[in-house]
Order: C-alpha cells, then sequence, then structure tokens
C-alpha cells in the first residue's frame, strides 16, 4: 500500500503541473462555460413568464441549445481527457529509464500499474465534478432555480457514470502505453480506437444492418417489419460501443421525462402505453433500474480493459521494459 | 564477518524461447569483496542482475541473496540491495534532491531522516553544489554519480553496478572507479560490478568471473586467473590477455 501511495502522490503532482493537463482541462471548463451559458440563456429567454417545468435544472445539461449539449459534449470529447491522461504513462519510464529503477525498489510490481491508473481516475474526477459545479453555479443565476434533492442526486448518478467512461478511456490509453514502446505510437493507437467507437461503429452499424436485413422499397411503400429489424440489428451493434451505452445512459438519468434508452420506435407496445398513458416524470429510482445494465456495462468494460493492462504489464519481461 | 557467503547461485539458468541467456551458473560472492563480472555484449550479465534482484525469474536453479530467494521475496532482496542499472534514468524535470527522495519514499525512509542521508550520499559523490539544478541539466558523468548517491542512500550492504563507467569520460571515469573502491574498503559494502572495460576492473576488483555466451568460463582473483592462463612466470600481465584467451576458447 505504501508504495501505492507515494507513486500516487508523485503522479499527481505531475498531473497537476504538465501543461497538458492544463490545457485540455482549460478547453473542457472553456467549452462547457460556452455551452451552459447559450443554453442558460436560451431557456431563461422561453421560459420567459410562464411557470418553470420541473426539472428544468437538468435542461441545462442535456438541452442541445445551437451547438450540441454538455452530455454530447463529454460524451464524444471527455474520451480526450482519459487518453490525454494515460498514453504515456508506461513507456514514458521507460523512454526515460527510470522504470527499471522503480521496480527495483522495494514495492509490489502492481503498485506502479495501480497507481497511475488511480491517480487518473482521481484526475477525471477532479476536472469532472469541477465542471458540473461550475455549470450548476452558472445556471442558478442565470435561470434562477436552485437543483432539487432529486436532481443532485441524477446529477451525482450522471457524475459517476461519466467517471467512470472516462477511466474507460485512461484504461485504453494506459494499455496502449504498456504495449508499445514509443509515446508517439500509443497516443495515435488511443485515438485510433477513440474515432473508431465514435465514428465507424455507428456507420458500420448501418451498413451491417443493411446488409442483413435490407430495407426494401417498393410501390406499397416500405416494408415496417424489416425496417424493425434493421433499426434493431443497427442498435444493437452500436450498443458495442462505449460511447452509445454512455450517451443512452446519461441521457436518460439526466432527462426524468425519457422512460426507456431505446429510440420511439423500436419500444414495445406495453412502453408505448406507458408513455401515452402516464405523463409525469419518472421516479429517481426507475429511471436508474432503466439505465442500470447500461451503467454496470461500462464498469465491466472499464474493468477488464484495466485487468488486461494490468496483465500484460505484470508479465513482461524486464528486459523489454 | 568477512567470509560470509552473501550471494549464492547454484545452477542459474535462464532462457528465452530457445536460447539461453544465462546457463547452469554456480557462483559464491563472500561480504565486503568487489567482484568484477565480466563479458561481451550480450553475454547474459544485466539478465543475471535481474535474477539475482528478483526482476526475472530464473529457468531453473537456485539463488540466495543476503539471505533470501529473490524470486520469492524480491520485497526483502529489494530493501537491502541497491542496484545501479546501465543507463541509469532519473526524472529530468526535478531536481537532485527530489528525485532521491521519491526513491526515499518508496524505500519507506520518513523525510527527516532522507533529508539528512540525501545530503550525506550528495556529498561523498561530490554533487552537493549542483543539488538545485533539474537533472536534466546534468551531464552523463553527474548523472551516473546521482545514481549511485541514490543507491547509497539506502544504505544497502551489497551493490550491483551495471556497466557504471559506460560513456563517462576518462576524469569521470576515474572519479567513479575511486568512488566504487573507496565505498568498498571504507563502508565495507560488497560491489558486484558488470562491465567490459578490463582495465578498468582490473583496477578495482578483488576478484573476476568471466561470462561468455551464458556460460561462466572462469572465476577467482586475476593473479589466480593469469597463472592459469598465461603461464607461471608471466610477471606483467593484464586482464585483457587472460580475457581473450578465454575468449578465443569459447
Amino acid at each position: 500500500m505504501h508504495g501505492i501511495f507515494t507513486i500516487f502522490r508523485k503522479e499527481m503532482e505531475d498531473h497537476f503541473s504538465s501543461i497538458r493537463f492544463l490545457l485540455i482541462s482549460a478547453l473542457i471548463v472553456m467549452v462547457g462555460v460556452i455551452i451552459a451559458s447559450m443554453v442558460g440563456m436560451s431557456i431563461q429567454e422561453e421560459s420567459k413568464g410562464m411557470a418553470k417545468p420541473t426539472f428544468i435544472f437538468l435542461w441545462l445539461f442535456t438541452s442541445t441549445g445551437k451547438l450540441f449539449s454538455f452530455v454530447q459534449f463529454i460524451g464524444f470529447f471527455g474520451p480526450l481527457i482519459g487518453i490525454f491522461l494515460g498514453f504515456d504513462a508506461i513507456n514514458r519510464e521507460r523512454v526515460s529509464r527510470t522504470l527499471s529503477k522503480l521496480l527495483s525498489q522495494p514495492i509490489y510490481r502492481d503498485s506502479v500499474i495501480n497507481a497511475k491508473f488511480l491517480s487518473g481516475v482521481a484526475m477525471i474526477a477532479i476536472v469532472l465534478v469541477a465542471i458540473v459545479l461550475i455549470i450548476s453555479g452558472l445556471g442558478i443565476r442565470l435561470i434562477g432555480v436552485v437543483p432539487g434533492g432529486e436532481e443532485i442526486w441524477r446529477l451525482v448518478i450522471y457524475l459517476v457514470a461519466s467517471i467512470l467512461y472516462i477511466s474507460f478511456w485512461l484504461g485504453i490509453s494506459i494499455l496502449f502505453s504498456v504495449i508499445f514502446r514509443s509515446t508517439a505510437t500509443s497516443a495515435l493507437a488511443s485515438l485510433a480506437v477513440w474515432i473508431f467507437f465514435s465514428f465507424f461503429v455507428s456507420l458500420g452499424a448501418g451498413a451491417l444492418a443493411n446488409a442483413i436485413s435490407p430495407v426494401s422499397q417498393s410501390a406499397s411503400g416500405i416494408d415496417v417489419d424489416a425496417a424493425l429489424r434493421n433499426a434493431q440489428i443497427q442498435r444493437t451493434i452500436s450498443l458495442f460501443s462505449p460511447m452509445t451505452l454512455y450517451s443512452d445512459a446519461t441521457t436518460t438519468i439526466l432527462d426524468p421525462m425519457r422512460k426507456t434508452t431505446q429510440a420511439l420506435i423500436l419500444m414495445g407496445p406495453l412502453e408505448r402505453i406507458s408513455l401515452s398513458r402516464f405523463q409525469n416524470p419518472l421516479p429517481l429510482l426507475q429511471s436508474l433500474f432503466i439505465v442500470i445494465p447500461h451503467l454496470i456495462s461500462i464498469v465491466a468494460i472499464t474493468l477488464l480493459c484495466f485487468g488486461v493492462c494490468y496483465l500484460i504489464f505484470m508479465r513482461q519481461e524486464i528486459r523489454t521494459i | 564477518m568477512e567470509n560470509q557467503t552473501i550471494i549464492e547461485a547454484e545452477g542459474l539458468t535462464k532462457k528465452y524461447g530457445h536460447q539461453t541467456a544465462v546457463n547452469n551458473l554456480y557462483l559464491q560472492i563472500r561480504e565486503g569483496e568487489v567482484f568484477g563480472f565480466l563479458g561481451p555484449n550480450g553475454a547474459g550479465k544485466t539478465t543475471t542482475l535481474l535474477m539475482f534482484l528478483g526482476l526475472t525469474e530464473p529457468t531453473s536453479g537456485k539463488v540466495r541473496v543476503i539471505g533470501f530467494d529473490p524470486t520469492r521475496d524480491p520485497f526483502h532482496v529489494k530493501e537491502k540491495v541497491g542496484y545501479l542499472p546501465e543507463n541509469v534514468g532519473f526524472y529530468d524535470d526535478m531536481d537532485a534532491r527530489q528525485n532521491l527522495q521519491y526513491i526515499a519514499r518508496l524505500n519507506r525512509i520518513p523525510d527527516r531522516i532522507s533529508a539528512d542521508r540525501i545530503t550525506e550520499s550528495l556529498k561523498v559523490v561530490d554533487l552537493l553544489e549542483e543539488v538545485g539544478k533539474k537533472v536534466g541539466t546534468y551531464s552523463k558523468g553527474m548523472r551516473q554519480r546521482l545514481g549511485i548517491a541514490e543507491v547509497l542512500m539506502k544504505e544497502p550492504k551489497l551493490i550491483f553496478l551495471d556497466e557504471p563507467t559506460i560513456g563517462l569520460d576518462p576524469d569521470g571515469t576515474n572519479r567513479m572507479l575511486d568512488l566504487i573502491h573507496s565505498l568498498s574498503r571504507e563502508k565495507n559494502i560488497t560491489i558486484f560490478l558488470s562491465s567490459h572495460l578490463l582495465d578498468q576492473v582490473q583496477r578495482i576488483c578483488d576478484r573476476v568471473g568471466i561470462m561468455i555466451k551464458g556460460d561462466l568460463v572462469a572465476m577467482g582473483p586475476i593473479e589466480e586467473l593469469a597463472k592459469k592462463k598465461l603461464g607461471v612466470d608471466k610477471e606483467h600481465y593484464t586482464l585483457e590477455e587472460i580475457y581473450m584467451k578465454y575468449f578465443k576458447e569459447a
């Protein structure tokens, strides 16, 4: 434990003093504040002279405004925080020849990788909590509504999900930093995975769905069954992307009016009835039930990714280090 | 005390796939001696050091270092043994004291004790005046001496030095050799040094072992090896002659 703590402390010092981290957090805070103030002002205008709807506070995070919502922004660019924090975690020490020295001190070998991962997670948590607090403060000023207890809990769940999601990307980048000796290669490999999941999975899902279940367009209109099946396949494939998992989960948890993570046409008959009969927002617990499979999947892929990374690092011959 | 065994290897073997890096090594090092481990590049010297430290697992054979089995109990070995890797690295954006303090903390030396120890060991290697500079600005010789300071700070009983003089200029080499010599004489630290620079080893080592292609082909005091290989009546010999003789035979 002692080793982990010492390395953790040094890693945190390094993160805080690195220009790289300063740049990325400044960027995230800047974009976050811009989005929030734009959204806040538009909410302010729209809700002028009328009773404010419940959960208006959460709109700050989910409402898209002119560009995109804060939640979408973190879903898309959040991975970059993780990648920036981790892509040179291990191979930087290798390049500077400090790793073999570090491992010849009386510490357990896994302390190194554990401490590096944990310090990354801590940094992610600090950035995200800070930006959510900044946006909340800005929102309270702009809309003039203080968040209720339930809204705060929803935000907390959102934060936990986001920290886990970005930690997954941290895990990916640390994995590459264990595998590749060059920091440039590991950075590029992490970015490639990010691009793959953010663009190509959804594109590929569409293409694959069309191949498996083509929607034929005839004179009598489209084949509804085929179209439904096509959409179903597309959704299933896109769930392989952590980005889809995350954005489905977070938009649902932050929007109590959403009663399913599915797109509207994919809902079953019962869900459709419930949606048309009951117009009230879902209680927090019910929202949580809907997204719990997503959250568990995010936890699972994060742990899996770190586990692979851990195993490879522990089995690596020191000569190659 | 003088003759107690501090390293003992019995049939130590390390294979990487089909390649044998170290083959059936038998070795005994006594406390307080300076042992020179010689051999060309790729002879398995570093691999042997890594096995002594528990940083890599032997394929077969037994080894005990300061009374512990490094494979099973690397923690205790690493606590009492200092290791200076070839071309040791530092965190270039920190100064000498910060670098050493980090290592001290990893060794669970409390900050109040390590502060004095760091000053003392920097004094031994003559770096006290440069302590505030970032290590990135250090010359090769200074880095190597800082590496020695880092090892000394642990107050080890045994030090492994992997090619400690490689890449140093003549002056730096001399300072390093004198330093190693004085550590052994004044602090009674056992020194196990791997090198392929024979004249330097000859200057400071009590005994040498010659390793070629994973086999330890000879071991003993230099005079003894000279007698054995070069003939009894040869007065002036160099380690290089002995070494080349073994090298040609292998």
